[in-house]
């Protein structure tokens, strides 16, 4: 049919639904929800780890292969050192830029490595906010506990108190960098409501929260004139023989190169795993979000926290095809836009956590009740225009100005049409584990951002991953360059290396793949 | 499982029988299935791209492109990751452009405004050619922004370019060698922390964390056992 046609539906049902009120589900219906229709619940997706520190530990088998992966770098290399840093940041997003801020203001001499360009990232993407408890009947405690409740009672405590106290300095120390949060009419910061949280909590720069604020970082680390190496991908970290963190190895994107950097100590904030496509599901992140700090941590004799469980965004695009797995922000669902199935039914409380949302929509389409595109996808409406009607006219392009214009250039308007949506992969939930200064148990081996585990527990509440990167960043920055002014440089070797090549040989080599990956394999070889 | 119903199936024959369509790609012809975006249809063309390639979401400008469509002499600017391919179309990505940044202390600045002009002598020498608003892939009224930069509207330019990708695009076709989205930038965070509101809130929540008004509530929290914890939780709506 028609998609106008098709649309129909959602518009004629409008006014009916805007009186409905949808409780949200008891912890039991939740959790069986969930059991039954959340990809982390697909035991056929999973498998054991063979070995290294997390042998025997399931996760996605795509995620498997990487960790057990071997080095694209031989045992003999050469290893002086081209450049020398107190401390290496490894990754150009939000958490990379705020770690080399802090070194560097802490007087270390630090170096910014990354994969693409500097900020290039799934930072600049974030649309929803940062929540930080700002508004006088919020406090950290009750951020602490909604985060909790998201990520089933699995949270690190630790972590996530000190994320969520120290979260008020962080929205200060940005505002001071010059990032234009919107404001109330008092100058108060302005916050929204978002999915799993109590009160409204998100900090928001329209729906570009993450560019202003990368934008804003990215000009900072360069007037800072911290050192850059972009098109520079961690290949492989170095030891020296205790064991501990003494720098890495990088391949320069440009000319193949590879490139020895000796460091005190590392901060890897090498971001997600999105474009591994666990499940075969589209997803929502950049180009190099392929789980790269994962593995070289993993070699090193890391250990990794909560690496069976992965978020889907509840609503990536499904139609025009050119979209697919692109976000549309949970901002719309924060303002009152509504899930809608084929019949014109809602079916979850729109605000609910992620992974319920998430569920939900699954069922829908799993039952008969979504809606098809020929390239064989499968969703469910999200009524945009639902907010102008409620607003006013113009509020989904006053509000979501990103979005609208995402969607204008394929020729829809979401503010008149609905738009056809299906959970995308979206985050890594868990991570590198990592401790309060965002160590881990490798000695100066730190790690911050997504690439980190543990304080999000099985479930990240929107808006908690920005403030996770401000927070681990400054804490891994300080720590690292605390200790790194104190000490010697210890030496560069491969030994973790080595030993983590025995393993592989004693468990028969079973991955046969080269990692970290680098970048995902889009490119047509045949044709 | 998909159900067998055919009702609620969109129209979309072009998914079913994808049209082969020709483009130049950096002058070289190729055959693509139409309607795919132009990142992927170098992808398609059997070309590996590293620059050129970042979020894949429309927000960091790594993917800035210059392209004309069949007959037109027009050419236009577009994200790559954010634009279809049509029979016809010619394209090449922009290779990155050393426009000169200038840097700053943006918190030790005395007078923002004035700086400006020292820190981007060439700002006010705009020519209105307004070259930069037409190759914006924003939309954003380049032009127009750079003239309420130089007088001084800091609050109206952080407004305009909060639309800003960082493309550049705006920069290699300013006759007057502006790079109108770094004044862009410079206005916008001398406006944050020069000329906005001081949020009194939030200096108020960042004592009382100092100061230790929340303790007690952590110690009760942090006391309980899981099951404790669990109906505590339960009990937030
Ligand atoms: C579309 C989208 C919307 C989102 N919206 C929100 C939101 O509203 N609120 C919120 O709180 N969170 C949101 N998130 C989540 C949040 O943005 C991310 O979790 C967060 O940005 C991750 O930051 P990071 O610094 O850890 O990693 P990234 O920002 O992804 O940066 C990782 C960096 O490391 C580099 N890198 C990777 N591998 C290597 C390597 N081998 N060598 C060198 N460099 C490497 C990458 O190129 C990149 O520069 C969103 C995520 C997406 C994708
Ligand atoms: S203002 Fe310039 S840099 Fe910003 S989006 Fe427009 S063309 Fe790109
Ligand atoms: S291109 Fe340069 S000279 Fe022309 S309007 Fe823009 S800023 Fe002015
Ligand atoms: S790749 Fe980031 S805007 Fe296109």
């Amino acid at each position: 049919m028609d998609i106008h046609a098709l649309q129909q539906i959602v518009h004629k049902t409008r006014d009916a639904r805007r009186k409905q009120t949808i409780p949200k589900f008891s912890s039991a219906d939740r959790d069986q929800l969930i059991h039954k229709y959340h990809p982390d619940f697909r035991a056929s997706a999973y498998r054991p780890i063979a070995f290294g520190p997390n042998e025997s530990d399931k996760t996605v088998v795509e995620l498997a292969m990487l960790l057990e992966g071997d080095s694209s770098i031989q045992d003999d290399l050469d290893l002086t050192p081209q450049y020398t840093a107190d401390v290496l940041v490894i990754g150009g997003g939000g958490a990379g830029c705020a770690a080399a801020l802090h070194a560097h203001g802490a007087g270390a001499k630090t170096i910014l490595a990354t994969k693409l360009r500097l900020g290039d990232s799934n930072s600049v993407m974030a649309q929803g906010g940062m929540q930080i408890s700002v508004a006088p009947e919020d406090s950290p405690v009750t951020h602490f506990i909604d985060t909790l409740k998201g990520g089933h009672m699995q949270n690190d405590h630790a972590l996530l108190k000190v994320m969520v106290e120290d979260g008020p300095s962080i929205a200060k120390w940005l505002l001071e960098l010059g990032v234009l949060f919107d404001r109330q009419a008092d100058g108060n910061l302005h916050v929204k409501k978002g999915g799993g949280s109590s009160k409204p909590r998100l900090l928001t720069c329209s729906d570009y929260t993450g560019l202003e604020i990368m934008r804003v970082l990215k000009d900072e680390v360069i007037n800072q004139k911290i050192q850059l190496l972009e098109f520079a991908a961690a290949v492989e970290l170095l030891s020296d023989e205790s064991g501990a963190c003494t720098g890495a190895i990088f391949k320069d994107l440009d000319n193949q190169r590879q490139v020895v950097v000796a460091a005190k100590a590392v901060i890897l904030a090498t971001g997600g795993i999105g474009r591994l496509h666990i499940q075969g599901f589209p997803t929502s992140n950049h180009y190099g979000a392929t789980g790269d700090g994962l593995c070289l941590a993993y070699r090193m004799g890391a250990k990794l926290a909560h690496i069976d469980t992965f978020q889907y965004h509840p609503s990536g695009a499904v139609y025009p095809e050119q979209l697919i797995g692109a976000l549309v922000t949970e901002g719309i669902r924060s303002e009152g836009g509504q899930l809608v199935n084929a019949k014109g039914e809602r079916f979850v409380n729109e605000l609910d956590t992620r992974d319920v949302v998430s569920s939900s929509i699954i069922r829908e389409c799993e039952e008969g009740r979504g809606i098809r595109t020929m390239s064989g996808r499968v969703g469910v409406w999200l009524d945009t225009p639902l907010l102008d009607a409620e607003h006013g006219p113009g509020t989904v392009e006053k509000h979501f100005p990103a979005m609208m214009l995402q969607f204008e250039r394929f020729g829809i308007d979401i503010s008149k049409d609905p738009v056809l949506i299906y959970p995308t992969l979206h985050y890594q939930n868990g991570g590198v584990k990592i401790d309060t200064n965002s160590e881990t148990n490798v000695n100066n081996l730190f790690v911050a951002g997504e690439a980190s585990g543990g304080l999000h527990g099985r479930n990240r509440l929107m808006g908690n991953s920005l403030l996770d990167l401000m927070v681990f960043g400054k804490r891994s920055g300080l720590t690292a360059a605390g200790r790194a002014t104190a000490m010697k440089q210890g030496k560069l070797t491969l030994k973790h290396l080595q030993g983590f090549r025995a393993e592989a040989r004693k468990h028969g080599n079973v991955s046969g793949v080269i990692s970290p990956m680098i970048l995902p394999a889009y490119t047509r070889k045949v044709g | 499982m998909a159900t067998d119903d055919t009702q609620n199936v969109i129209d979309q024959p072009e998914v079913l029988k994808p049209r082969m369509v020709t483009i130049e790609i950096a002058g070289k012809k190729a055959d693509v299935p139409e309607g795919i975006t132009v990142i992927k249809a170098m992808w398609y063309a059997g070309i590996d791209v590293v620059r050129g390639v970042g979020c894949l979401g429309g927000f960091c400008g790594a993917c800035a492109t210059y392209y004309r469509t069949k007959d037109d002499p027009k050419v236009r600017t577009c994200l790559a990751c954010q634009t279809a391919v049509q029979d016809g179309m010619s394209f090449t990505m922009m290779p990155p452009f050393p426009a000169r940044k200038a840097t700053y202390d943006i918190q030790t600045l005395q007078d923002p405004k004035q700086d400006l002009f020292n820190l981007y002598p060439e700002a006010p020498l705009c020519r209105n050619c307004n070259a930069c608003t037409e190759a914006c892939p924003q939309k954003i009224d380049v032009r127009e922004g750079v003239w309420k930069a130089v007088f001084g509207d800091f609050k109206s330019v952080s407004e305009m370019f909060m639309d800003c990708v960082m493309c550049g695009m705006c920069t290699p076709v300013c006759i007057a060698d502006i790079a109108p989205n770094l004044v862009a930038l410079y206005v916008s965070r001398a406006q944050g922390a020069h000329f906005a509101e001081q949020p009194v809130g939030l200096d108020t929540r960042i004592k009382e964390i100092q100061d230790g008004r929340f303790n007690d509530e952590w110690n009760k929290v942090l006391k309980m056992n899981d099951k404790e914890l669990a109906e505590h939780c339960a009990a937030v709506k």
